[in-house]
């Protein structure tokens, strides 16, 4: 978990990071099923590898395209 | 280093000790790990099943004995959504004949057997809150993100059939309204708001819960049209105006 954390605060790309945050999430719903919180680990699941990096992702998607043009 | 940085760095030290000082206070006095002194949570674990027959303590709890609050926090998801919809598309230009087809067709095979994989866990996790764990949320989410896969399976033009403004807000609309009518009905009845009207049925089965089965269903209605609202509204602002012409 703390090696997971740590790398995502400490990737500078935006795009790697999305996907380490992933990762992270997915980590952390695998705690909370360990920790007998089935309920809270979908929450997180659902929530961290599907809706936010999408939205992070099409964000990341516009200000490269932005930057490209200049 | 530049006399800039050494002055930021002169002004981050102190207050950077002093959140790692706090920090550190509040870690050394906290509880050991898996103490627990909630007593409402034991509490309810003891006479949820007996008393709601629900045997997902967790939903008896987010629909029955939070049910208030939780039909706020729809109204916020339900605003947020809202929001976003009336900031992006009041700008936005029609999109027209365009198309982003997916080159690999290993991609668009695999990916078209997800939506159906995810598409149904997200329906089971829906249907069977009340019984397993999961629910109405996490269930939409798991529905919304089953159809954003077709965008990403067979490109845009697959995915604007799902993806469309005029089928999505009834749903979005309907989820929210539908869980304040079901309180509204309860306090018709001459009961309290949100009271459980149907009856309980049998604990262990997808007839338990009564009037949660609906709050659920709602639930899992709003979110999933919401989540959906959303994606549609970043796709067609963000990423649909720089797609190849035809």
């Amino acid at each position: 978990m703390a090696c997971a954390a740590t790398s995502v605060a400490l990737c500078l790309d935006p795009l790697r990071q999305i996907f380490l945050s992933g990762v992270y999430g997915l980590l952390l719903a695998v705690l909370f099923v360990v920790l007998q919180a089935p309920d809270v680990a979908l929450s997180m699941l659902v929530v961290s590898t599907v809706a936010y990096p999408l939205i992070v992702l099409i964000a990341i998607s516009r200000t490269r395209r932005e930057r490209g043009e200049e | 280093m530049s006399s800039r940085q050494r002055l930021r760095a002169w002004i981050a030290a102190p207050v950077l000790a002093l959140f790692a000082a706090i920090l550190g206070w509040g870690f050394a006095r906290a509880p050991a790990f898996g103490d627990f002194h909630g007593a409402y949570g034991d509490l309810l674990n003891r006479i949820a099943v007996p008393q709601r027959h629900t045997s997902n303590v967790v939903t008896a709890i987010v629909f029955d004995y939070r049910g208030f609050d939780t039909m706020g926090e729809e109204f916020i998801l339900f605003a947020s959504v809202v929001g976003v919809v009336l900031l992006l598309r009041a700008v936005r230009e029609p999109a027209t004949g365009q198309d982003d087809p997916v080159a690999s067709d290993a991609i668009r095979l695999f990916g078209i057997i997800m939506v159906a994989v995810i598409l149904v866990f997200g329906l089971w996790l829906a249907a069977f809150g009340l019984v397993t764990p999961g629910g109405g949320f996490q269930g939409g989410v798991a529905i919304a993100g089953g159809i954003v896969l077709v965008f990403l399976a067979s490109g845009y033009r697959a995915w604007r059939t799902f993806g469309r403004e005029r089928l999505l807000d009834p749903f979005e609309g309907l989820g929210a309204a539908s869980y304040a009518a079901v309180g509204l009905a309860a306090l018709i009845a001459g009961a309290p708001f949100l009271h459980n009207l149907l009856g309980l049925g049998v604990a262990g089965t997808l007839r338990s819960g009564g009037s949660m089965t609906l709050l659920n269903w709602a639930v899992a209605v709003e979110v999933a049209a919401a989540n959906l609202v959303l994606y549609t509204e970043f796709l067609e602002s963000y990423l649909v105006p720089h797609l190849p012409r035809r």
